[in-house]
């Protein structure tokens, strides 16, 4: 479904994603994983065509991305921000945020579909009218997703989905997004730090750090014991919370 | 164990035209020479609870406690100039984001050199070498280096290490730390905490650790108290947290995807009504 070849993104004298390539197969989760600054949002910005300045080479669906992009990719490929308070607009009712891009893409039955499209995520017609701040974070990431998801797209790229979350609500809001995967037969890309989200989340998990893929597994591996690199061992240690020892270790950053 | 502080039923109280919202309600707890870790959802009132134990509260909040005693001082009666004796000086608070949290426009080692009080200065030069000495016990490489930089110029994992040497510059004996490590790296947030628990140990500290990381908590901390809407729900020794009693801890800590999970589905956290008052 998406093919990413050699693909680099320098800013300035920095080179926030060096030389990665990836396939994602159709229907499948995969996972980027890493710390900040390590290039997985630029990656993913690039992929939705937010940031048009890189090298390399990308496929979504059989056709060869460039750097200006027609309406359609548009309609094929929507993302899930990561801060569902700084990703709607304070003035904009729930209703307008999800009809807009359906006029947009001038596609027809709008009132019917932003309907559907809310009742699908949970959120039910009394929350039509209101404005986000009068909605939970929760409740925020729902009408994101929900954006993202009313033009029907074949690829979900999520940024983060729930790191802004309470525990309780992030359950609820994974929940939701493995309902509507397999119910839409999405093809999604996730990028988040937390390894515990990745490895439930995804088939296929790729490490990144210093922009580049260290290497990528299946969950099953990321449990086992053997043949991991050295920072996704770390990172492994890290995520099972603190060892006065195991702290020690780590390297100076 | 001597407890330095007590509280008990600590009540804090957003009065406005409309309506009456209760952010902490009756909440009572006791922190000796320990690391005690104050785990709940956002809105649960654990920061509330930490910045009333300094009456840090909003001018229009209303603080009410039977008992609230630090050491020697009686903190519900203390008046305002009594509470800046303490403030700082005898607890003292790591706050989440360094980013926002230090001057921005003032030399990171003159920031700390201010955290001393004003009856323990010395020279210039006296200070500064203190300052290089807390530099160098927060486990920063080249102190005459950092003494230098601007807030900017450093990570967050130091800029952390540098709000926390900042905060034991006074030699306070509580330290209360709200989410300190949130805004860090995984990998980097373990060396801070590793610094934060050397220094509580050498020190004979009492911390207060805010969080909303369960897994964090439990390795990290000697003692947890759960909050939710304002009450502590359940307390145990952070060992025990795994067997934790309370519906709403156990509901908390199944709703945490771990590594390897094969789980279909995540259980949802269904509240009782029941746990508001219970």
């Amino acid at each position: 479904m998406i093919t990413v070849k050699n693909l680099s993104v320098n800013f300035g004298a920095m080179r926030a994603v060096d030389d990665v390539s990836f396939d994602v197969d159709v229907e499948e989760t995969f996972g980027l994983v890493g710390e900040s600054g390590c290039g997985k949002s630029t990656l993913l910005r690039v992929l939705c065509g937010l940031n048009r300045d890189w090298h390399g080479a990308i496929t979504i669906d059989g056709s060869t991305i460039t750097p200006n992009r027609s309406r359609a990719f548009f309609k094929d490929v929507q993302m899930v921000f990561q801060d569902p308070y700084g990703s709607l607009h304070p003035r904009h009712t729930v209703n307008s945020v999800l009809s807009e891009p359906l006029v947009i893409h001038r596609m027809d039955r709008i009132d019917a579909r932003v309907a559907a499209m809310l009742d699908q995520v949970g959120l039910g017609p009394a929350f039509r009218y209101r404005y986000p701040h009068q909605l939970s974070g929760g409740q925020r990431q729902r009408l994101a997703i929900a954006r993202a998801l009313i033009l029907e797209p074949k690829v979900l790229l999520l940024d983060e989905p729930t790191s802004a979350l309470d525990v309780s609500v992030q359950a609820e809001i994974l929940n939701l997004l493995k309902d509507i995967r397999q119910m839409r037969k999405l093809t999604c890309i996730l990028v988040s730090h937390d390894l515990a989200v990745i490895s439930y989340m995804c088939q296929r998990i790729a490490v990144m750090n210093h922009g580049q893929i260290l290497e990528e597994l299946s969950p099953a591996q990321l449990t086992g014991t053997t043949g991991h690199h050295p920072y996704t061992a770390q990172l492994l240690t890290a995520s099972r919370g603190y060892d006065h020892t195991l702290a020690q270790e780590l390297p100076e950053s | 164990m001597t407890a330095q502080l007590i509280v008990e039923d600590l009540r804090v109280r957003f009065s406005t035209a409309h309506r009456v919202i209760d952010a902490v309600r009756g909440v009572s707890f006791t922190v000796g020479r320990e690391k005690v870790g104050i785990v709940g959802e956002s809105g649960s009132g654990k920061s509330m609870t930490a910045r009333a134990i300094l009456k840090l509260t909003p001018p229009q909040a209303k603080l009410a406690a039977k008992t609230l005693r630090f050491q020697e001082i009686d903190l519900a009666a203390a008046t305002e100039r009594q509470m800046l004796k303490v403030r700082g000086r005898r607890i003292s608070m790591i706050m989440q984001d360094p980013k926002f949290a230090l001057d921005p426009v003032m030399r990171v080692g003159d920031q700390i050199a201010e955290a001393i009080p004003a009856d323990r200065r010395g020279s210039r030069a006296q200070d500064r070498e203190r300052v290089l000495g807390m530099l160098d016990s927060v486990q920063i490489r080249d102190p005459k280096r950092v003494f230098e930089l601007y807030p900017h110029e450093v990570s967050g994992g130091m800029g952390q290490r540098i709000m926390i040497a900042m905060m034991l510059m006074p030699e306070p004996s509580l330290l209360i730390a709200d989410e300190p490590t949130s805004a860090l790296d995984v990998t980097v947030r373990l060396r801070v905490l590793a610094i934060l628990d050397e220094l509580a140990a050498q020190r004979h500290l009492g911390l207060i650790f805010i969080s909303h990381d369960l897994n964090l908590v439990a390795s990290f901390c000697d003692r947890v108290l759960i909050m939710y809407a304002g009450r502590i729900v359940e307390q145990c020794a952070a060992s025990e947290l795994a067997h934790a009693k309370h519906p709403y801890t156990r509901g908390l800590l199944a709703s945490l995807p771990r590594v390897g999970d094969t789980r279909g589905r995540l259980p949802v956290l269904t509240r009782d009504p029941a746990w508001l008052s219970s």
